[in-house]
């Protein structure tokens, strides 16, 4: 069983009159000789791991040893102010959090890189909480946003060397977008819009980490991946259309990721990496470390 | 149509951070390593070539290959402290750095080993990103596998039917190969043979036992993806 494009997803649903989650776990089963069960029991150890490494960056000391990070998660969540409701404040700390404890060498799903994996646990742990969503239905959601991966996976790049952030922050925001939409009643075409509107916003994002690691600027970047996928699942479940499709926008992600220059794709010498201040921490940093 | 790619492969590894190529690919590095050396270490010499000699601190890959080293997965939350039960559990280590290396990839690392038992090995392996990697070199043999699947790894004297003769040991239990690479150098042969499932134990004291044969090594694939379907 063989998906090359989002639509032959939204294809093969319309002819088998399945949705998007139950083709990803057919295509799974199939594929991997599995059963339901075993595609489930590594489903839920995923969603575990996800909240877990939430839980630890809001709750434990996450000081990275660069000390880049400090406990920030947390200082969010503290925060008096909320820009648009406690809801988003919240989902921001979530994503920072995972990002903190990847860099303090915790346990995380890198779904889909290490420097992209708090979006999805974040997007994910606050529909449960917001939308009081059961905990099966976010295992589907899981199975929509592996289907946005799988596919941009094969037409472009996860690759911070290869696509920049956009490969990483941008396509996590696809795939969370995609969760969004499907469990809030977004029809296929829905989901594909949002895939859409998330890589769009995503467009040409460049990878500049500081001293090569993955802390600044990938930890806030997180974030905003977060209110991206937010924003973009509610214009498309408003029936807002992606005027360039979600397949070709893809596909533009490709294209831009080659176009970009060596030096902005994880090479940790351009960029934010590059200014005065990102070298003066490079040198602190790695002089400290030795 | 070619292997697609498992949802797991997207929503995971499931893995300690802070990066999938510096750090859960070292430690699979590591542990393959110790996997082919089938003994307690006690010692360990480690050369990190490019990437991995520049950047090892801050993404925690010299604690990673250790780890792997002692037999942790990329998952196993024993990495972060691996250096400190390294030394509890009397492993001597080094790590040497070279910086530019042109002929191998950008993340690579030489891991020679010392078991309890004396026995010794020497392995070059490449981490490609995403927690995938590659086998470069065995014991001075040039090999290239991912040990994705259970992996049987034998050096043996360069005889006439030596590959019939392990293949039929293989074919007896019922073992299917999936891939089988053969390398000469000089009078001795590296054979990489990739399995459906894991070869018994009875297959590899078969295959061990023979005369011209040198060095029998199973490595098991440790896909943070098949794992998490057990329980």
């Amino acid at each position: 069983m063989e998906f090359n494009l989002l639509s032959d997803i939204v294809e093969y649903c319309r002819r088998e009159k399945k949705d998007m989650a139950q083709a990803m776990l057919e295509y799974e089963m199939r594929n991997k000789r599995l059963t339901r069960e075993q595609v489930y029991t590594g489903l839920k150890r995923t969603l575990f791991v996800m909240e877990e490494s939430v839980e630890q960056g809001l709750t434990q000391q996450v000081i990275s040893p660069s000390g880049m990070l400090n406990n920030w998660a947390k200082t969010i969540l503290q925060c008096k102010v909320d820009t648009l409701g406690p809801a988003l404040k919240k989902a921001t700390a979530r994503a920072i959090a995972v990002g903190e404890v990847n860099a303090c060498m915790g346990k995380i799903a890198a779904a889909p890189t290490a420097g992209s994996a708090g979006i999805l646990p974040a997007v994910l742990v606050t529909m449960m909480e917001e939308h009081a969503i059961p905990r099966e239905r976010i295992l589907e959601a899981l199975l929509v946003s592996s289907a946005v991966g799988l596919v941009f996976a094969k037409n472009s790049s996860f690759a911070g060397s290869e696509a920049g952030c956009m490969g990483e922050t941008g396509s996590a925001a696809a795939m969370a977008a995609g969760a969004i939409t499907y469990l809030l009643g977004g029809n296929e075409e829905q989901i594909l819009e949002s895939v859409g509107f998330a890589l769009k916003a995503s467009m040409g994002l460049v990878c500049d980490p500081v001293g090569g690691l993955v802390e600044e600027p990938c930890t806030t970047r997180n974030a905003v991946g977060v209110a991206n996928a937010f924003v973009s699942a509610q214009m498309a479940l408003a029936g807002i259309k992606s005027l360039i499709p979600a397949d070709e926008v893809i596909a533009a992600t490709k294209e831009v990721g080659d176009l970009m220059s060596p030096r902005l794709k994880e090479s940790g010498q351009g960029g934010l990496a590059n200014t005065k201040t990102g070298r003066e921490i490079q040198k602190r940093v790695f002089k400290t470390a030795e | 149509m070619s292997e697609q790619p498992s949802i797991f492969d997207i929503l995971g590894p499931i893995m300690i951070g802070p990066s999938s190529s510096h750090t859960a690919g070292a430690s699979r590095i590591g542990y393959i390593a110790r996997q082919l050396l089938h003994d307690e270490p006690k010692k360990a010499v480690i050369t990190l070539y490019n990437s991995f000699a520049k950047t090892h601190k801050g993404h925690g890959t010299d604690k990673a290959i250790i780890g792997g080293i002692l037999g942790f997965g990329p998952d196993d939350e024993r990495i972060r402290d691996s250096h400190e039960l390294a030394a509890q559990g009397g492993l001597e280590w080094e790590f040497k750095f070279v910086g530019d290396f042109v002929r191998f990839h950008s993340n690579t690392a030489r891991v020679k080993l010392e078991g309890k038992h004396g026995g010794t090995v020497e392995v070059v392996g490449a981490s490609l990103g995403g927690g995938r990697i590659r086998i470069q070199e065995i014991e001075g043999f040039t090999v290239d596998f991912n040990a994705q699947l259970p992996t049987l790894v034998i050096i043996a004297e360069d005889i006439p039917g030596s590959i019939q003769k392990i293949s039929g040991a293989i074919a007896e239990k019922k073992g299917n190969i999936a891939n089988m690479f053969v390398a000469r150098n000089e009078n001795f042969a590296n054979m990489i043979i990739e399995l459906d499932e894991h070869a018994d134990k009875e297959t590899v004291e078969k295959i061990a036992a023979l005369p011209w044969v040198k060095f029998v090594r199973r490595v098991e694939p440790m896909l943070e993806g098949s794992s998490r379907y057990e329980k």
